[in-house]
């Protein structure tokens, strides 16, 4: 008897494991299902290409050059903003931040990590455009800036714990060996440590990265949702994910405003998979 | 992939102490690992040739029921994070038995250690002293009668007196058990077992009564191993 | 000498302020939800139903959806999760299928929310015929919160010594044996708390339940699993942007709730963790 349900759970533990798999395929594959259909219609070139998004007009016309831009522009200025302050915070955090206020460091970091993106994309819409709004004097404060700071927030704490344990992660004979031929802290984290936790640190670029491309909501809230070739970073847009959120309750099941949708979710699918992939050899290569 | 063990012939008789001495990474631990088949929870470990248990093949026996009946005392004391007793009762409770206490107080009796824990069963087994724990896995490897103990250098984080009281165990242990005892300490070697082997770079080079082996060895790599030329 | 003492300071000055400029938002963030939510959060708040549109009266059926698909996404992606834990890290050789296993994980973690969202409307809501559901929605968010489960119990089946398994194999148990009675009780706590912290992000999320189970204005509670229903990061998100003239009260307030339910979930696992650190024997 005992036997008997030792072997059941044993095969449910390894169906289990494959169960992963066969997701990720499922995911995949009912994207594809319905985002293919969009090019019976459509070409792939007019898709990837084209510079009109307008997928109500008459004929619609589904390029989705401007929503890459949007998701472009929001992803580096967010990436701009993210990087050097989230690399200098892990430095602080894991090798000048005296102990005590370590703890209290990392205790914030992980609030900021636990807050929804809901309300982020809400404190942004009430508090974040209005001050853009004012500061550039701009006809509206839902702006390409205001997505990247929002998101920058939203990725600060993946980067900052990764570069962190990359930090941590470094032999402590290295430091040590510097340290005792002479160096000062500051010249030993940059000219030692940073090198060694070089792969670390790209990681995390790359999973805020990820991180960023991959947030709708915020972005849909703030970035003001005009689906136009972003001029400057201090212009309206609209990304790739946000359309997704804000036209799906419109789109007709089964016309090709509703396939056009799920071959963007093909496209992010795919740059999500590129990107993870990567950072997940970079950080395994040691 | 690397050899620990070279092919050899070893044979061990009831109810002795077999001593299996050696420099570090001379295969006795790897041997040793192989009678229990211990060594298959490691990736890509291979094994040729066949040992017998009283006539019968182990690597054709059910692995199981085969680690019941060779049991293995590790090098570092390594009691399991529950209380003294669930320690000894861990592998009965596997097996079904349901004598349980009988069996926890025998055992513990005969590991020597009865009479110091005795009052206090129901305490975590980390608060024992490093000799007592490792009594206390003595007596966890006895609650599931094996026939066969192995002793993977069982005193080697030990003090001198704790030590003692191991070695005193295993010599009443003689009665009713087979022992196989894997040490780097030629001089526990030489006061505990009844039998020796001399293991050296993953060979047997030679096993002979205790005697034999620590005054007039027949090979001079024995010789100038026992009487500390090297080591 | 002195110069390089110099550049230090002014490195570690500027090191330091890039950590407060993160962390001086996240307090004033805190500080500004506490402030207008706080008024608006009374009894009546939380346990009435809405009014009006959503412009007055409380938001228990949010509430109540918002917990409602916590619990299913608890449901389908523990079990699962720990499962497939248990079979990389307990039972899995070394070849090219627990790569690929790893692989996926990875994979799952990285999709986009609402490629979820797609996902299971393509799936759940129109192949399988849920329809927009509490049972639509909670599938979708288990899938999303799978790879954070798998990982986390992951670290905490690691985190029990070797050196124990290799007691409970010597003593003639088998592996199911020894994963059941010494790797998983030893690694309860680590499952927890990492599950919980999965469980409050899914509580959080909006893009998977957009079209899969979020309605806006249902003034009844659900009552099957096939219902739609309210859930709070959607109200918030319609009534910060498609409703006019909602007193912030109400607004905030939803805020709060959510971010209140949020942390005490955080403060729930972060008691679990330190509890345990205290508790651990070896």
């Amino acid at each position: 008897m005992k036997k008997a349900f030792e072997y059941f759970i044993e095969r449910a533990i390894f169906i289990s494991g494959a169960a992963t798999i066969i997701f990720v395929v499922l995911i995949f594959i009912f994207l594809l299902k319905e985002g293919l259909a969009l090019f019976a219609s459509e070409s792939i070139r007019s898709f990837l290409f084209g510079r009109n998004w307008y997928p109500i007009s008459d004929p619609p016309q589904f390029g989705i050059l401007p929503l890459i831009l949007g998701s472009l522009w929001v992803t580096v200025g967010a990436v701009v903003i993210a990087v050097p302050l989230g690399l200098a915070a892990a430095i602080y955090v894991a090798e000048v931040a005296p102990s005590w206020l370590r703890g209290i460091l990392k205790f914030a970091i992980e609030l900021l990590a636990a807050i929804p993106s809901i309300v982020l994309g809400f404190i942004g819409v009430v508090f974040m455009s209005p001050v853009l709004k004012y500061i550039f004097n701009l006809p509206s404060g839902l702006t390409a800036l205001a997505g990247s700071i929002m998101l920058a927030f939203m990725a600060l704490p993946t980067i900052v714990s990764i570069i962190e344990d990359a930090l941590v992660a470094v032999p402590k004979s290295y430091k040590e060996g510097s340290l005792a031929l002479g160096a000062t802290r500051w010249q030993t984290i940059y000219r030692v440590m940073l090198p060694a936790a070089a792969s670390g640190i790209l990681a995390a670029v790359m999973l805020g990265i990820g991180r960023v491309i991959g947030e709708t909501m915020a972005v849909l809230m703030v970035t003001g949702n005009a689906a136009i070739l972003p001029a400057s970073i201090l212009q309206p847009v609209r990304t790739l994910t946000a359309t997704i959120a804000a036209e799906m309750g419109e789109a007709v099941a089964g016309s090709s405003h509703y396939y056009s949708l799920f071959a963007i979710g093909i496209i992010l699918f795919i740059i999500s998979f590129i990107i993870n992939l990567t950072a997940d050899m970079l950080l395994h290569r040691k | 992939m690397v050899q620990a063990v070279k092919s050899l012939n070893l044979e061990v008789k009831s109810n002795e102490i077999l001593g299996i001495i050696g420099p570090s990474s001379s295969g006795k631990t790897s041997f040793l690992k192989t009678l229990n088949r211990l060594n298959e929870l490691y990736p890509n470990s291979r094994t040729e040739g066949s040992a017998l248990l009283d006539g019968e093949n182990i690597f054709r026996l059910d692995v199981q029921q085969l680690r019941r009946r060779v049991g293995i005392v590790f090098a570092l004391p390594l009691p399991l994070p529950l209380s003294i007793f669930d320690n000894v009762a861990y592998g009965p409770r596997l097996h079904g038995s349901k004598n349980l206490i009988e069996i926890v107080e025998r055992s513990l009796r005969a590991a020597a250690i009865w009479d110091e824990v005795k009052d206090r069963l129901h305490t975590n087994a980390f608060k024992l002293s490093g000799g007592q724990q490792q009594r206390l896995c003595i007596a966890r490897t006895l609650a599931v009668e094996p026939e066969v103990i192995l002793y993977d250098e069982p005193c080697s984080g030990l003090d001198p007196i704790s030590t003692l009281k191991v070695e005193e165990a295993m010599q009443e242990l003689k009665k009713n058990y087979t022992q196989i005892l894997v040490t780097n300490n030629v001089k526990q070697a030489a006061r505990v077992s009844d039998r020796t082997a001399f293991f050296l770079m993953g060979e047997l080079i030679e096993t002979g009564d205790t005697k034999d082996i620590f005054t007039r060895p027949t090979d001079k790599r024995t010789d100038d191993y026992v009487t500390g030329r090297f080591g | 000498m002195r110069n390089t003492q110099r550049t230090e300071k002014i490195a570690f000055l500027f090191m330091a302020l890039a950590t407060l400029i993160i962390i001086v938002p996240v307090g004033l963030i805190l500080f500004i939800v506490l402030w207008h939510g706080l008024p608006g959060l009374s009894l009546e708040f939380i346990l009435a139903m809405p009014r009006e549109g959503m412009r007055a009266g409380g938001i228990f059926p949010a509430i109540v959806g918002t917990l409602l698909l916590t619990l299913g996404c608890a449901l389908f992606s523990i079990p699962l999760g720990i499962l497939a834990a248990i079979y990389l890290n307990e039972y899995s050789q070394k070849n090219w299928l627990t790569r690929l296993i790893e692989l996926a994980i990875i994979n799952l973690a990285g999709v986009p929310s609402i490629v979820y969202g797609l996902f299971g409307l393509g799936l759940f809501v129109t192949f399988l015929n849920f329809g927009a559901s509490i049972l639509a929605g909670s599938l979708t968010l288990s899938i999303m919160t799978l790879p954070v489960i798998i990982t986390a119990t992951r670290e905490a089946l690691n985190s029990v010594p070797r050196a124990f398994r290799e007691v409970s194999f010597s003593l003639g148990a088998s592996r199911w044996q020894t994963v059941r009675k010494v790797v998983l009780p030893n690694a309860i706590p680590g499952i927890l708390t990492g599950t919980i912290l999965g469980l409050s992000r899914a509580a959080g999320e909006t893009a998977p339940i957009l079209f899969t189970v979020a309605a806006f204005y249902l003034p009844r509670l659900p009552e099957s699993a096939f219902d739609q229903a309210m859930a709070l990061p959607y109200h918030i998100y319609v009534l910060s942007t498609q409703v006019p003239n909602v007193s912030p009260k109400i607004q905030y307030g939803t805020v709060l709730v959510l971010v209140g339910l949020v942390f005490i979930m955080n403060i729930i696992a972060a008691t679990i963790r330190a509890r345990f650190r205290k508790r651990k024997t070896w």
